[in-house]
């Protein structure tokens, strides 16, 4: 390679970089939505990267469904400490306390759903004009069309046929009194590149990315944590196995995959032999064809 | 495997086209053999393709990932899609041909560095072929290929390749396109995709996807003329970096060193630059399109919106635009309307002096006396601001040469603009 010439993982951590500080500069009170996931970890390493040597001038906001890993929460925990930020956590449980939203009934009811009123109301109440997330264009199609900047209404939705078109370097964050933004600084990135980059800046993860003993239950075609949310049903065994997760969300909807990769290096080998999307663990997205557009045009993620 | 990872080089491309020019077989066919569709997104697209009726698998529905793109079967919007091979990572910005076309294809290409343009070998070039080679010239792609495709459909002929090269280079005359390759190919049997064809050996060149590994990009970017525009001020005020007092930006041209002597514009301050930071350490240079913080010897006026360049070589300072402006909304400018135009990092109102003529995108003509501007509508205009720009001509500087116009409105970004 040339002199003059950034390799692909420089180059995408530069483009992060400086749309970060696009959203640090034309907005009033940005935010970036953590979820423990490591997209978002990785989003929240570009931040911290973008002020050096100031902190990080973002709180991180969790919208917590209550089902959670419990490595997860201890990891957010410690790194909300180490890096000095804030932390905004919002919990869908009181949302369901205060009857905004009704919890879902019978077989496979989650949360999932549920997020969204938790997190337009934090949006509400704290002010936040442009909300940082790990969503990359390469996971989901209906992401696939999202921009950099994208842009949502008062009442925190989305119109995916009539974005904004986004060329060059120029990022039009120009809104009304009440909408938002919502900002992907990583939406270029493909799974592959965010695992080379936690490699390669050695960020730490929480260690339910990499292979470990755990109970599981296999359920519609994946190994379901057992936790305290799950019932086990007829037919059902809990069974021990090595596991790791590929992506990782509400307990109680995200699958694991039997792995051996308990290394970094290993899991990048993994990732690069697979032949399954990251995404065909979570049952979120299996609801129909459009589950992924269908929330985010109420204000999902 | 995993350095060689490491080393990789990034490269964006467009392609557009209709739906019968091969170009979904083309995509397709580059994604499965980098191993970038998966088993359970094939699955999917192969369920959704039963579902409509097709006899085969539609590679669109891929990333025609919304509700109204199934349903209709029409690609709305530019799609992304990713693929990489041991040398090169790919970002394909995949452009509708029909609706809005001019629009999303401007959009791929301001930040394409090639840009894949299919011909039919049986059909030569169409209006198609016109346009989206005038808008890769208009927005300029330092590089275009063309892909001579179906070649099995006209028995492999060297003549049949050689006269859509000629007709190709005719029309290409009339661009200003540096860099132009051919390649034979048929997408649907993979001559020349991947590997080498045996049916074509009249043909020594490269296939396309060596040629998309191998092409030299890295003077893609302008390495000459120092141009820093400042994004934000970085003051810690902690005890470690008491004076620390940093100027954030992505380098948009030239090559910045430490001790390099520097001026602020506008203010005309000049300083040496102390230093250039970034979290992994200080570096010695910065170039395009490296984002870092720089910090100079002297305390100067500086903020968003400034640009940091170098003594001898500095942009043109004006409140009057000469631009090339393609327009994106439904409403045309209205009279002494005025708008908020962005260009690096800042922004000034700004209203559109003087149209002189429209450009035809399939013949080239110009069209003077313009009453009307409507969607997708190339305009050469003079536009004024309030306030000064720092500007290049964008055939130099794509970062400090481009604009967008905002409706004040309505916050739509109506218009984009190359600086001539």
């Amino acid at each position: 390679m040339s002199r003059y010439n950034l390799t692909h993982l420089k180059e995408l951590e530069s483009e992060a970089i400086f749309v970060i500080r696009e959203v640090y500069s034309q907005f009033e009170k940005p935010g970036i939505l953590f979820s423990g996931g490591k997209d978002s970890i990785v989003v929240t390493h570009l931040a911290r990267k973008a002020f050096w040597p100031s902190n990080i001038p973002f709180p991180l906001i969790h919208i917590d469904t209550g089902h959670n890993f419990p490595e997860t929460m201890k990891f957010r925990d410690n790194l909300v400490d180490e890096i000095g930020a804030e932390l905004v956590a919002r919990l869908v449980q009181d949302s369901i306390d205060t009857g905004r939203v009704k919890e879902e009934t019978g077989k496979d009811a989650s949360r999932n759903w549920l997020q969204i009123t938790t997190l337009l109301d934090a949006i509400e109440e704290n002010g936040f004009d442009a909300l940082m997330g790990g969503a990359r264009r390469d996971e989901e199609k209906a992401r696939a069309k999202e921009r950099f900047f994208s842009h949502r209404d008062d009442f925190g939705q989305w119109d995916p046929k009539n974005q904004r078109p986004e060329l060059w370097n120029l990022f039009n964050g120009k809104k009304n009194y009440g909408e938002h933004f919502r900002v992907f600084p990583i939406s270029n990135w493909t799974e592959m590149d965010v695992w080379q980059y936690i490699l390669q800046e050695k960020i730490e993860i929480p260690s339910l990315y990499i292979a470990h003993q755990r109970d599981v239950i296999w359920r519609n075609d994946t190994w379901l944590p057992h936790s305290e949310f799950i019932t086990v049903r007829e037919g059902e065994e809990v069974v021990n196995k090595k596991v790791r997760f590929r992506t990782l969300g509400d307990i109680t909807i995200t699958g694991g995959i039997e792995s051996e990769a308990d290394t970094l290096e290993k899991i990048v080998a993994e990732v690069a032999a697979a032949r399954q999307t990251e995404r065909g663990n979570r049952a979120d997205d299996k609801r129909s064809e459009t589950s992924m557009e269908d929330r985010k045009k109420e204000g999902y993620f | 495997m995993e350095n060689s990872y490491l080393n990789m080089e990034l490269l964006r491309f467009t392609t557009a086209g209709s739906v019968d020019d091969g170009k979904s077989t083309l995509i397709g066919r580059l994604l499965y053999d980098s191993k970038s569709i998966f088993e359970d997104q094939l699955d999917l697209v192969e369920t959704s393709s039963k579902r409509r009726g097709l006899d085969h698998t539609d590679l669109a529905l891929l990333t025609d990932g919304l509700r109204d793109e199934r349903e209709q079967g029409i690609t709305i919007d530019v799609a992304y899609r990713y693929f990489a091979t041991p040398k090169r990572k790919f970002i394909i910005a995949d452009t509708p041909g029909h609706i809005q076309y001019t629009r999303n294809m401007v959009t791929g290409a301001s930040t394409a560095n090639l840009a894949l343009i299919l011909i039919d070998a049986r059909n030569g070039i169409v209006e198609q072929t016109c346009r989206h080679s005038f808008i890769a010239s208009l927005l300029q792609i330092p590089h275009i290929i063309v892909c001579v495709n179906k070649m099995d459909l006209v028995n492999y002929e060297e003549e049949a390749f050689e006269k859509v090269r000629s007709q190709f280079e005719d029309f290409a005359a009339k661009l200003d396109v540096k860099d132009i390759r051919f390649v034979p190919i048929s997408a649907l049997n993979g001559d020349n995709v991947v590997n080498k064809s045996d049916n074509m050996p009249w043909y020594q060149g490269s296939t396309l996807l060596y040629t998309l590994e191998n092409i030299h990009i890295a003077s893609d970017y302008n390495h000459i003329d120092c141009r820093f525009p400042v994004q934000t001020v970085i003051r810690p005020k902690n005890n470690e970096y008491h004076d620390f007092r940093g100027y954030a930006g992505r380098v948009a041209g030239g090559v910045l060193k430490k001790g390099d002597e520097v001026v602020a514009l506008p203010s005309g301050f000049s300083s040496k630059i102390s230093g250039i930071h970034t979290m992994d350490g200080e570096v010695e240079e910065a170039f395009a399109p490296m984002s870092v913080t720089i910090t100079l010897e002297d305390d100067i006026d500086l903020g968003r919106g400034d640009m940091i360049v170098r003594p001898n070589n500095r942009p043109e300072v004006s409140q009057e635009i000469d631009a090339m402006l393609c327009w994106f909304n439904q409403k045309g400018p209205q009279p002494k309307a005025k708008f908020t135009l962005m260009h690096t990092s800042n922004d000034v109102k700004a209203m559109i002096k003087n149209i002189y003529y429209k450009l035809d995108i399939n013949t080239l003509h110009r069209i003077e006396n313009v009453s009307e501007v409507g969607m997708n509508d190339i305009v050469r205009v003079t536009l004024r601001t309030t306030k000064p720009l720092l500007k290049d001509v964008y055939r130099t500087n794509r970062f400090t040469g481009s604009l967008i116009l905002i409706d004040e409105m309505t916050n739509e970004t109506v218009a984009a603009g190359m600086i001539i």
